[in-house]
């Protein structure tokens, strides 16, 4: 984008680092993506630590996958994917301008987001009452409990890491909502916008990988 | 460009005297400052850590303190040097300050995420300060399960929380470089225009970036192991605390090369500085860089020869630490070819790059002594990779710090330090620590175990040269603080550029201006212009 072209208008978006807000919208975008390689590594580590224990106790955690409501867990799958929907519909919004719109797609997204925590907490509910709950009362009726405490441990680890991701992801919706509000975007720029959506679509793919390795290892009897 | 030497000039200094004016800046400068004083403040006090370690060791009972309190000391020790004064040690500090300066640039990209990454390291500290005056943590700076998630009766919590926070600021600091580098360079300053000391950030930043969530996440495991009782690593129910060796080192070996790769930037700044060189194989050093941040996560394996992994996976990991060997040893055979018939100046920088290159060149060769699987089986554990790690730790990466600290101090106060001094402790500085690290060399070859406080009654006389060289050592480090403070005040004014260096920051005031240039810049020539003289036939 040429300067003169730029109206004073949008020279105010512009931040005192930047020379212009071809280069804002560049970094922003650059830097979400970094942050994300470092998230994909943050969950790789536990990635790495169930791949480990899952090749070492394929039965075990074939057995202890069976304790999973797939269910609850298929309709959560299918709540974070419209959830993505929303989500870019908001970013599509805020390509045309319509600050309307971002605002009830974002709020639309926050709600999917909270209902998939809500059926997450009544997972957390059942095992709690189930006595799956390692380290806290532990009671596993099937072969193996030292083992498959492992895998309730990933489970939790993995679902709670993600479950903190969503929680943040929402807290972020929150304050682009409101800057939405103010006015603070326009046709020509709305990066925060998009790259929120890029924070929140990745929130979604790594429950997409959850949902197989924890939800159906094995088929359900 | 303001060519104006003068004190008056607006500067990142004067603008704003108050509390707040430093407490929220944006400004990258004043940030590396906070930083400065901070890392400065966790090295005082590992350093104290240190010189307790020592004094046990004078004497083979170990009279001083107890096995305990011996454990925790060196944990202590290992945990403020490694995570809060060397990982932020160059970057958060030298490359805060000039990364914007060197590109052309008035900031990083993202000015308040970077003074957010000082609060967190802030944070992190004082959770790993909390545990440490609560009575300490006596794990070893690894934190090897089951010792750490079980066994340990010490403040092991606080202590890993302190770390994953810190890793943040870490990982924000590498995040803000890439962007600043990728997006923000000057007109006309290509990536092979760069200066070396850009390319090691870069190269440092992503290591940063995909490393330090991995320690982040196992840390994390290990405290919630600690808190429930049961975990992952916890061989009672099955679970595998080679694992978290693995993971562990995952980072911790990547993050040696945090620490000395920014060093190996600044000597390149240096030595083509004070020889009025052009560095000798621009584009190799700038791949090496990147290819040392490549292999180094290749190689963690290294770390674990005795520990039960495969013996295939040992020597697959050997032969992968060899190849690190490779872009280091480009590095030191350019950084002498960039001497060759230089008008050379001995300034304290160059000494300081001088002790690097040579101190780094014994711990690289000694790594590769370590990374020969046979090999190490002898002197695992021992004092012989004390001394390998602390030749690349300190004899590198402090060394690289104390060249750069020297070098660009005029730009960032805007006046010189005493030169003779200077000069003086940085030789006490080599004496010191080679007089420290050696015999340690030897005292492992003869199998000396580490992490003992008490060795029989034959290995005392290393011991005893290694605690007067540790004086020395110490000597060197209190006197630069000194003189630097004094010429704070009675330094002689810098002018812009002392030293006829090649690079953006000289061309700008010191102390730069707040946004560091009064025109953006325009880069028409490679890195390192130095006039050159007739090289053939000379």
């Amino acid at each position: 984008m040429d300067n003169e072209q730029l109206t004073h208008e949008t020279r105010s978006f512009v931040a005192h680092q930047f020379d212009d807000l071809e280069q804002q919208k560049e970094a922003g975008t650059l830097g979400m993506w970094a942050f994300l390689a470092t998230e994909i590594l943050f969950f790789g580590g536990m990635f790495m630590a169930y791949l480990v224990y899952r090749f070492s106790y394929p039965q075990v955690f074939a057995a202890a996958s069976q304790y999973m409501d797939v269910v609850l867990g298929g309709v959560n799958t299918g709540v974070l994917l419209v959830s993505s929907l929303t989500m870019a519909l908001a970013v599509h919004a805020a390509q045309e301008g319509n600050r309307k719109q971002i605002i009830t797609f974002l709020i639309i997204t926050m709600i999917f987001g909270a209902i998939f925590l809500v059926i997450k907490g009544v997972e957390y509910h059942h095992k709690f009452v189930e006595h799956l709950v390692p380290g806290y009362n532990f009671q596993y009726e099937g072969a193996e409990p030292g083992k498959s405490e492992i895998y309730f441990i990933l489970y939790f680890v993995m679902t709670g890491f993600h479950a903190l991701h969503l929680i943040i992801g929402i807290v972020v919706l929150t304050v682009i909502a409101i800057m939405t509000a103010r006015g603070r975007f326009t046709k020509e720029y709305y990066t925060p916008v998009e790259i929120s959506g890029l924070y929140w679509h990745f929130i979604d793919i790594v429950w997409i990988f959850l949902y197989p390795l924890l939800y159906l290892i094995h088929v359900h009897k | 460009m303001s060519t104006s030497g003068s004190e008056n000039h607006t500067n990142y200094l004067n603008d704003g005297y108050g509390v707040k004016s430093w407490l929220l800046t944006t400004d990258h400068k004043r940030i590396a400052i906070l930083y400065m004083i901070s890392i400065t403040l966790f090295f005082m006090i590992g350093g104290f850590f240190a010189l307790v370690i020592r004094l046990t060791l004078l004497s083979p009972n170990g009279t001083l303190v107890s096995a305990d309190t011996y454990n925790k000391m060196f944990t202590m020790h290992g945990v403020t040097m490694i995570f809060f004064f060397l990982i932020p040690s160059i970057p958060a500090v030298l490359g805060n300050f000039l990364v914007p300066m060197m590109i052309g640039a008035r900031d990083l990209a993202f000015p308040k995420l970077n003074l957010l990454s000082w609060y967190i390291y802030v944070l992190g500290g004082i959770f790993t300060l909390s545990a440490m005056v609560l009575g300490g943590v006596d794990t070893g700076w690894t934190f090897y399960t089951p010792l750490s998630s079980g066994y340990s009766h010490t403040n092991v919590v606080p202590t890993v929380i302190g770390v994953f926070i810190v890793g943040f600021s870490s990982i924000l600091t590498g995040l803000n470089f890439i962007v600043t580098i990728h997006k923000m360079r000057a007109p006309g300053l290509t990536w092979f225009r760069l200066p070396l000391f850009i390319w090691a950030h870069y190269a440092t930043s992503v290591i940063q970036v995909l490393g330090t969530p991995v320690i982040a996440v196992t840390l994390a495991l290990v405290g919630f192991e600690r808190i429930t009782g049961v975990g992952i690593f916890d061989p009672n129910i099955g679970g595998d605390p080679i694992l978290f060796q693995h993971l562990f080192w995952f980072y911790s070996h990547p993050a040696v090369y945090i620490m000395v790769l920014p060093s190996m930037g600044i000597v390149s700044e240096v030595v083509t500085c004070f020889s009025q060189r052009k560095l000798f194989g621009y584009r190799q050093m700038a791949f090496a860089s990147m290819a040392i941040a490549v292999f180094g996560f290749l190689v963690w394996g290294h770390h674990m020869f005795v520990s039960g992994q495969s013996v295939y996976a040992g020597m697959a990991f050997s032969a992968l630490s060899f190849l690190v060997a490779i872009p280091s040893a480009v590095k030191v055979f350019n950084w002498t070819a960039t001497l060759y018939k230089g008008t050379i100046r001995f300034n304290t920088p160059m000494l300081y790059a001088f002790g690097f290159i040579g101190l780094f060149t014994i711990g690289g060769l000694t790594g590769i002594v370590l990374a020969t699987l046979p090999v190490d089986v002898h002197v695992h554990d021992t004092y012989f990779v004390i001394a390998h790690f602390h030749y690349i730790m300190v004899g590198g990466a402090v060394m690289g710090y104390m060249a750069g600290l020297h070098f660009w101090w005029p730009k960032i106060t805007g006046k010189l330090y005493p030169e003779g001094l200077a000069k003086f402790s940085a030789l006490t500085l080599f004496v010191g620590f080679n007089l420290t690290f050696f015999p340690q060399f030897i005292l492992g070859y003869l199998g000396m175990p580490r992490r003992y406080h008490i060795y029989p009654p034959e290995f005392q006389v290393l011991n005893v040269l290694s605690t007067a060289g540790a004086s020395i050592l110490g000597l060197g480090y209190i006197i630069p603080f000194f003189y630097f403070m004094w010429s704070l005040r009675k330094g002689k004014v810098a002018g812009n550029n002392p030293w006829n260096a090649k690079g953006l920051e000289w061309l700008t005031t010191s102390p730069p201006p707040t946004f560091n240039f009064d025109k953006t810049p325009v880069v028409t020539e490679e890195a390192y212009a130095y006039p050159e003289e007739d090289l053939v036939g000379g």
